[in-house]
């Protein structure tokens, strides 16, 4: 058997001939195996979903309980069969619940590691590195620009103009699943224990980490009666980064904008943004995380999907690894 | 050099004056001698470094680096400095224990020879971490383009030490990197420095503005009245053999004026306005604020732009006469004193700026709207007896701005501004018209972010978000037809050609004055009525 036979492209996603499965698809079908929660990979309308259970609440959460016709846990470690196909699931580090799927027949192992990072993360499980013939590795990060700072120094950046502006409020852009929870963590590991202020669309998936045992110290609502501004001074809010943009974030005293991504390694997108003080806090890896994995992991072949193939697949071939970009279409940056 | 790089950093995404403030302030008493000495003079490029050229930074990093892989991240970052600070693999982990000092960079940059630089540089880029390498890049190649003023650093010492920043003005020039003697100043551990230059900057006068209703409260005898240029204030000292001209705030730019240091064939100290000027039978013939605009912003003049814009003095003021301070003397006679001053000097070069006389307020308010120049943006009305003191006193002296011109134009661009803006299109691109009666097209004239109230802006904010045709980032393209659109109405204080803008014109200080909700888009200006107005 080709490795093609086992888990091929298609428009719909990632299939799987054999088992009858796609991974992450980006369009309704009748059996999905879903890495993680985020919306370009966790999709609405299949028949059948098969996910670790944070990822299943994750999704019911976003889209109603009746998001799928049917659902199906599965455990990190769990090894489950699947039309003659053996699938198992790993954790890849990324988000709460996030899992590599490990896809195995007639001694031919895929693993389609979703999204995932490899250092360390207070509100989800490591990242566990798979023996494998092929890994499918994402490249939203992959240039060699791109390498993640200190998740510490970053946090220490955003508590010292905490300090050095009193009057203003820090509104901190985070995607409300993951990166949101993570700046809270981080936030209270580096001692700050004030309430911090959280956009409405972040309340629900906040109070599923929390029901999760990740705790996130004293969240407030971020919402205000008109001549009580200046409550926000000195405060932490944290919302979504289009909400920073739009006229919600006007309630604030004298804002200074902030945000959390691995994008705000690059000023340019830094001034375009319009973002003050940029927080380099990635759920992604960065270029060292990516090629450490490859080597660490010496697949006898890598796929590239999403993000910056050609960088990724060049750094291959200049180290005798068989790549080849996958070219999926559909997945976004949405949790950076 | 790490919080160094961390200043550079947030002082450029940094968009309120104030804040910048807080954070000079804070490095400077964060940072000890001579690191902080050397960082001020990096920001406001004072300081004289070996400069490294860019081609030099690439050859080092296509040793380190795949060609390919080079590439890609390039075209991505889209900066030269940006992307070989990123990309740059450093032999092991990041050390940041032993952060290697910004002035231990300096000082051995001035100690190296040229063909040391390579060598050293590389050395370098291993020892930083990112930021560091991306500040050290922008500081050898002289890219350092951080959005602080001269003055805005001033200010910064000034609130440090808690003194006037008039005080900081008048010692600025006799110091040089890393100003050991004024930190120990300001931090209280030695005296003022006193400034040992020849041919020191004097601080500045400056006026406060005013209108008819502020002025009906004095005399008009007590006051003489003069016209105000605009060019750029300066001040020209001549002694003991030394020639400086310095900027209202203490930057010495002689080197900028070649033309006319080499005409100060005299011993004093004059305030006035440094213009274009062309001498002609009977005076000086005044340039263009265009023409002027040749002459700024350069390190270098060559001949040729020397003959075609010759720098002149129209002069306001005589500060020092010989061994003579004059300061203390009421405006009057140093008026006289310096008129007969003026007149021995080279004509080509300087001339004074004429008194314009009045009787009452009412017929100066007059003639401040007829000025006989296009290069005069107004009055300046002086109290005869007023010595001449550093800063904006209340009362002694007023400027008095001719009214701005007014255009109607149709808004076609809005962006989102910065800080408590951030949630507001705030910075506004207007056009007029042009192109066919029947069927006109508007091309943009300018760009504007200011003169409105804050409720205006919550007005203006709700018609960008409900009128967008596109958006491209920041910035949103707005309805903009004949019968369909909003109508600015925008002061500004003049009109240069321009060959970067499509229309050919550049304005000088727009401003929203006026919404014309009322007003028909299709009853805006048109191009021509601007193009008349140039000189």
């Amino acid at each position: 058997m080709r490795f093609e036979d086992l888990l091929r492209p298609t428009p719909k996603g990632l299939y799987c001939p054999p088992g009858g499965f796609h991974i992450d698809p980006v369009r309704p079908v009748e059996r999905a195996l879903v890495t993680h929660g985020h919306a370009d990979h966790a999709r609405p309308g299949h028949a059948h979903v098969m996910a670790t259970r944070e990822t299943l609440d994750i999704m019911g959460i976003r889209y109603g309980e009746d998001f799928a016709g049917a659902t199906q846990q599965a455990a990190y470690g769990e090894v489950l069969d699947i039309n003659g196909v053996t699938v198992s699931w790993h954790p890849a580090g990324h988000v709460l619940g996030a899992a590599q799927i490990a896809v195995e027949k007639d001694g031919i192992r895929i693993v389609a590691s979703g999204d995932y990072k490899r250092r360390r993360d207070p509100t989800c499980a490591s990242f566990e590195p798979v023996k494998c013939d092929v890994f499918i590795t994402e490249a939203t990060f992959g240039l060699p620009v791109f390498r993640h700072p200190d998740d510490r120094d970053e946090i220490a950046k955003l508590l010292k103009s905490v300090e050095q502006f009193p009057a203003s409020a820090h509104l901190v852009g985070a995607y409300a699943l993951g990166k949101a929870q993570r700046v809270i963590a981080l936030l209270r590991e580096a001692g700050y224990a004030k309430t911090i202020h959280i956009h409405g669309a972040m309340q629900k998936l906040c109070d599923y980490y929390q029901s999760r045992g990740i705790d996130l110290g004293p969240l407030a609502p971020a919402t205000i009666e008109k001549e009580e501004r200046d409550r926000f001074a000195g405060a932490i809010v944290v919302g979504p980064p289009s909400a920073f943009a739009d006229k919600w974030a006007r309630r604030f005293p004298d804002p200074v904008s902030c945000y959390a991504s691995g994008w705000m390694r690059v000023r340019q997108r830094v001034r375009q943004m319009g973002v003050e003080l940029p927080l380099i806090l990635s759920d992604h890896c960065d270029w060292d995380e990516l090629t450490e994995t490859i080597r660490e992991i010496a697949p006898r072949e890598v796929w590239v999907t999403h993000g910056r193939e050609e960088a990724l697949v060049r750094w291959c071939e200049l180290n005798q690894i068989r790549a080849k970009p996958l070219n999926i279409v559909g997945y976004e940056d949405e949790s950076e | 050099m790490k919080p160094f790089a961390e200043l550079l950093d947030r002082l450029v995404l940094t968009p309120s004056r104030n804040a910048k403030l807080k954070l000079l302030v804070d490095y400077i008493a964060a940072t000890p001698d001579p690191d902080r000495g050397y960082a001020i003079a990096a920001i406001t490029r004072d300081l004289d470094i070996m400069s490294v050229k860019p081609a030099m930074i690439r050859a080092l990093v296509s040793e380190r680096v795949d060609e390919v892989l080079f590439s890609y991240s390039y075209d991505f970052v889209g900066d030269l400095a940006e992307t070989v600070s990123l990309i740059w693999p450093s032999p092991e982990a990041e050390n940041q224990e032993a952060d290697l000092r910004l002035s231990a960079i300096v000082e051995a940059l001035h100690a190296a020879s040229r063909s040391d630089g390579p060598k050293l540089v590389e050395t370098w880029l291993d020892d930083l971490d990112s930021s560091g390498r991306y500040a050290l890049l922008k500081l050898i190649t002289g890219g350092m383009r951080i959005g602080v003023s001269s003055r805005l650093m001033k200010q910064a010492l000034a609130d440090y030490g808690a003194k006037d920043v008039t005080e900081i003005e008048e010692l600025w020039h006799g110091l040089a990197p890393p100003y050991a003697p004024l930190f120990a100043w300001l931090d209280g551990k030695a005296e003022k420095p006193a400034n040992l230059a020849a041919a020191p900057f004097r601080p500045v006068m400056l006026a406060n503005p005013t209108d008819l209703d502020e002025l009906a409260r004095y005399a008009p005898s007590d006051y003489m009245a003069e016209w105000k240029w605009d060019g750029i204030r300066v001040q020209v000292t001549a002694e003991d053999g030394v020639h400086r001209i310095y900027s209202r705030t203490g930057d010495d730019i002689s080197n900028a004026f070649p033309d006319l240091l080499a005409a100060m064939e005299f011993d004093g100290a004059l305030d006035g306005e440094l213009l274009v000027g062309h001498a002609e039978e009977g005076g000086i013939r005044t340039g263009t604020f265009s023409d002027l605009q040749q002459r700024l912003n350069r390190k270098t003049v060559p001949a040729k732009l020397q003959a075609k814009y010759p720098a002149v003095l129209r002069a306001y003021d005589l500060l020092q006469e010989g061994g003579e301070d004059l300061r203390p003397l009421p405006f009057e006679q140093r008026r006289e004193r310096l008129e007969r001053f003026v007149d021995t000097l080279p004509a080509a070069r300087f001339d004074l700026s004429p008194l314009v006389p009045f009787e009452n307020w009412d017929e100066i308010a007059a003639k401040r709207n007829a000025p006989p120049d296009p290069v005069i943006e107004g009055l300046m009305l002086k109290r005869r007896d007023s010595a001449y003191v550093p800063g904006r006193p209340k009362g002694p002296w007023f400027k008095w701005k001719r009214d701005p011109f007014l255009v109607d134009a149709v808004l076609m661009y809005a962006q989102r501004g910065h800080g408590r803006r951030s949630s507001f299109y705030s910075d506004y691109t207007f056009g007029v018209w042009t192109g066919p009666a029947d069927d006109p097209l508007l091309v943009p004239v300018g760009k504007a972010y200011f003169g409105f109230t804050d409720e205006e802006l919550k007005q203006i904010d709700k018609y960008v978000r409900d009128n967008t045709v596109e958006r491209f980032g920041p910035v949103r393209s707005v309805r903009a037809e004949p019968d369909h659109g909003l109508v600015l109405e925008v002061a500004f204080e003049g009109l240069n050609r321009s060959t970067r803008h499509k229309s050919g014109i550049a304005m000088r200080f727009p401003r929203i004055s006026r919404l014309r909700w009322d007003k028909p888009p299709a009853e805006a200006d048109r191009l021509e009525t601007l193009e008349a107005m140039l000189d």
